[in-house]
């Protein structure tokens, strides 16, 4: 059914990316009658093909192309060449992601206007608020089937989430559960139920988590409106005099440049290949790269506060049995300045296996007081802090033209500073997720700093005036009407949740847009 | 262990009977090392017999776990017994030998409490070497599938249904 469209069809809609933003915008377009052309640089992993173990899943599905680091955050020293862990692969991170999802909470869509001036901070407010994404939401999570909503179970808990559950009751933390996950948690569906393997972020073996690679993008082919280019990078973004896009450059799977026509491009690389493709796209015309005519392409990089706490007892808990993330504590997801910062965070149920835990926990570290924790492998349960990062202007993805990847394209630099909100609040959650065990008997406890990035946000971010951001309200830049931005690097702002559900929400949203102006002939 | 296995399938008795002790721990022949108890040999093919056996120390320094074999270990380093990198290992143990003359002792081998050869590595814990050494062990150890058992971890569970019968929720001491 794999509709194949001819490079000079200048009739399709380019979508580059096949992740949660762009493989959802995908088949979201070829529901509705668009052509659709989606390029992806990775290739396609089903669920047979995933891998139950961590680093051999780590070769299979990482984004390892080259890419440099700047800044004072930690995972510029320990990780210097992996600012991020995401998934270069048809489905993009929706494969290797938790499933956490999360709709952001009313104040959140006015950052600005919720928290006030923060020093140093490019808070703004979205042009979006809560009432007009719910309907969306519920989109969202209909399509990915996420527990405890739309009458949907939750997931039951393993064993890390009753030693959190027994903790956060203790402390006197009221809501509690093991999650909205978009894991299947019932027979009822035509989703296999979760088998609580374990190796959630190693690609869902039971198809159990929805993934757009082999969920969306599946049934977008069935219409016979969907092509998927896996192993396709895109170079460059090509435009008219007129200054509209015209079509993509790029390298397919045999390494040669190709050149696609299009009547709309949407780049859904993330918040590093997105502003990277914008910015390579630069002409005699953009000479500051495409859409960038307010110099905001590539900053506001948000990663989200993050961190995690593992604790060790006196007994087992082999936590790393069972789905990986379903448990939260939201009491802390609150904006609550009299906390010493503002916006919230969640604290989320996290278990790593021995080779990553061994990465991971404390990276660097060596001797006894690493490796005597360790040695309580089996005894260890663990935690994941993710909170609202506050944007600034001056934590950035630029081109660093010192560096090239195997196409001789300059690659990113990704520079971030902790802003003190973030510090502040990492503290207290380091405080609180230790108190957590220790109400239950943890007899040691470890706030461990944040891995390479899963949650990339910002970059292109999303604004009412041309001047403050890059696209508006429907993700279209602001410089170019047939040019748009379909993935988390339109984020205003980073919100305390995980950002799936959102970027989903907002692509199911953006194909409503796209058929309408499309049909409406202003495309 | 096939790799490990008592070299030229010399009978233990015969294995010590060629070697002299090195440190605590080791046992060196010609071309070769073993465990002091002979449950475990293996033949170098670039790096000297002591520079391999300062190695093995070395990462146990630096990953100390008493419940972990030493042929864990080896099989951790022995990546490094190859003509290209042996140069630099010999290299790097040269200056932890002479690191450790420098505190008075014979050789790193020598230096009988952990705690004193700890104080060497915190001295040159920022090298190349030692980094290099470090960094390697993260998968070299930590990722050897028969080492898991031993902290506990079952890897693969997929072919085995996950756990949904299997006692992802037995936690009994809540």
């Amino acid at each position: 059914m794999t509709a194949p469209f001819d490079l000079s069809d200048d009739s399709v809609v380019v979508v580059i990316g096949t992740g949660a933003g762009g493989g959802v915008l995908s088949n979201e377009l070829a529901q509705k009658g668009v052509k659709v052309v989606a390029l992806e640089a990775g290739g396609r992993h089903l669920p047979q093909d995933f891998i139950n173990d961590e680093w051999d899943s780590f070769g299979q599905l990482a984004w390892l192309d080259p890419r440099t680091t700047s800044g004072d955050w930690r995972v510029s020293k320990d990780f210097s060449g992996l600012p991020a862990w995401i998934v270069k692969s048809v489905g993009g991170t929706t494969q290797h992601w938790a499933g956490a999802s999360l709709r952001f909470q009313e104040h959140e869509w006015k950052a600005a206007s919720s928290y006030g001036n923060v020093q140093g901070a490019s808070l703004l407010d979205w042009p979006i608020d809560a009432a007009e994404m719910d309907p969306w939401y519920s989109k969202a999570e209909d399509k990915l089937h996420v527990t405890r909503t739309g009458g949907r179970p939750g997931l039951p808990g393993n064993n890390n989430f009753k030693v959190f559950e027994a903790g956060a009751k203790a402390l006197g933390y009221k809501d509690v559960h093991t999650g909205r996950m978009a894991i299947s948690s019932s027979d009822d569906t035509d989703r296999t139920m979760c088998q609580q393997t374990g190796f959630c972020f190693q690609g869902c073996k039971w198809g159990a988590k929805w993934s757009a690679g082999y969920h969306d993008i599946e049934q977008g082919e069935a219409t016979g409106n969907l092509e998927v280019r896996p192993q396709s990078h895109v170079a460059r973004i090509l435009h008219n005099d007129e200054g509209k896009v015209t079509g993509v450059e790029y390298f397919d799977a045999d390494g040669n440049l190709q050149m696609q026509k299009a009547r709309v491009v949407c780049v859904a690389g993330n918040s590093f290949e997105s502003p990277r493709l914008l910015l390579n796209s630069a002409s005699s015309m953009f000479p500051d790269g495409l859409a960038n005519s307010s110099g905001q392409v590539g900053r506001n990089y948000m990663r989200h506060m993050t961190g995690s706490v593992y604790a060790v007892f006196d007994k087992p808990v082999r936590f790393w049995r069972g789905t990986t993330m379903a448990g939260i504590i939201t009491d802390e997801a609150r904006h609550d300045p009299s906390r010493g910062f503002v916006g919230g965070y969640e604290l989320e149920t996290l278990a790593l296996g021995l080779p990553f835990m061994a990465a991971f926990l404390d990276p660097g570290a060596w001797g006894r007081e690493f490796t005597s924790a360790l040695d309580e492998y089996e005894n260890m349960a663990g935690m994941w802090i993710v909170g609202e990062d506050m944007p600034q202007e001056t934590n950035r993805v630029t081109l660093n033209h010192e560096v090239k990847d195997q196409y001789g394209l300059p690659v990113v630099n990704v520079h971030f500073d902790d802003h003190p909100n973030d510090i502040a609040m990492r503290n207290h959650a380091y405080k609180q997720g230790a108190a957590v065990y220790d109400a239950v008997g943890a007899t040691r406890t470890f706030p461990t700093p944040p891995y390479p990035s899963t949650h990339n946000l910002g970059t292109n971010r999303m604004s009412e005036n041309a001047r403050d951001g890059v696209v508006n309200k429907w993700g279209r830049t602001h410089d170019i009407p047939n040019l748009y931005i379909s993935d988390g690097s339109v984020f205003t702002t980073g919100a305390a949740e995980n950002p799936t559900l959102t970027i989903v929400a907002l692509a199911i949203r953006q194909a409503d847009h796209l058929a309408s102006e499309l049909s409406a002939g202003n495309l | 262990m096939s790799k490990t296995q008592s070299p030229r399938g010399l009978t233990r008795r015969e294995l010590l009977s060629q070697t002299t002790a090195l440190g605590a721990s080791f046992v060196v022949g010609a071309g070769f090392i073993a465990s002091g108890d002979a449950a475990w040999a293996m033949e170098t093919t670039s790096l000297k017999p002591e520079t391999f056996a300062t190695l093995v120390q070395l990462a146990r320094d630096i990953y100390p776990h008493d419940k972990v074999g030493d042929e864990y270990y080896v099989v951790a380093v022995k990546g490094y017994d190859t003509a290209d990198a042996a140069p630099g290992i010999e290299a790097g143990i040269a200056a932890l030998n002479a690191a450790a003359q420098g505190m008075g002792n014979a050789s790193y081998l020598d230096t009988a409490w952990e705690r004193d050869r700890v104080d060497i590595l915190r001295g040159m814990e920022n090298s190349a070497f030692f980094q290099q050494i470090r960094g390697g062990l993260v998968t070299g150890l930590y990722n050897q599938k028969a080492v898991w058992p031993i902290f506990g971890y079952e890897g693969s569970s997929f072919e085995f249904g996950g756990y949904i019968d299997r006692g992802f929720n037995d936690i009994n001491w809540l």
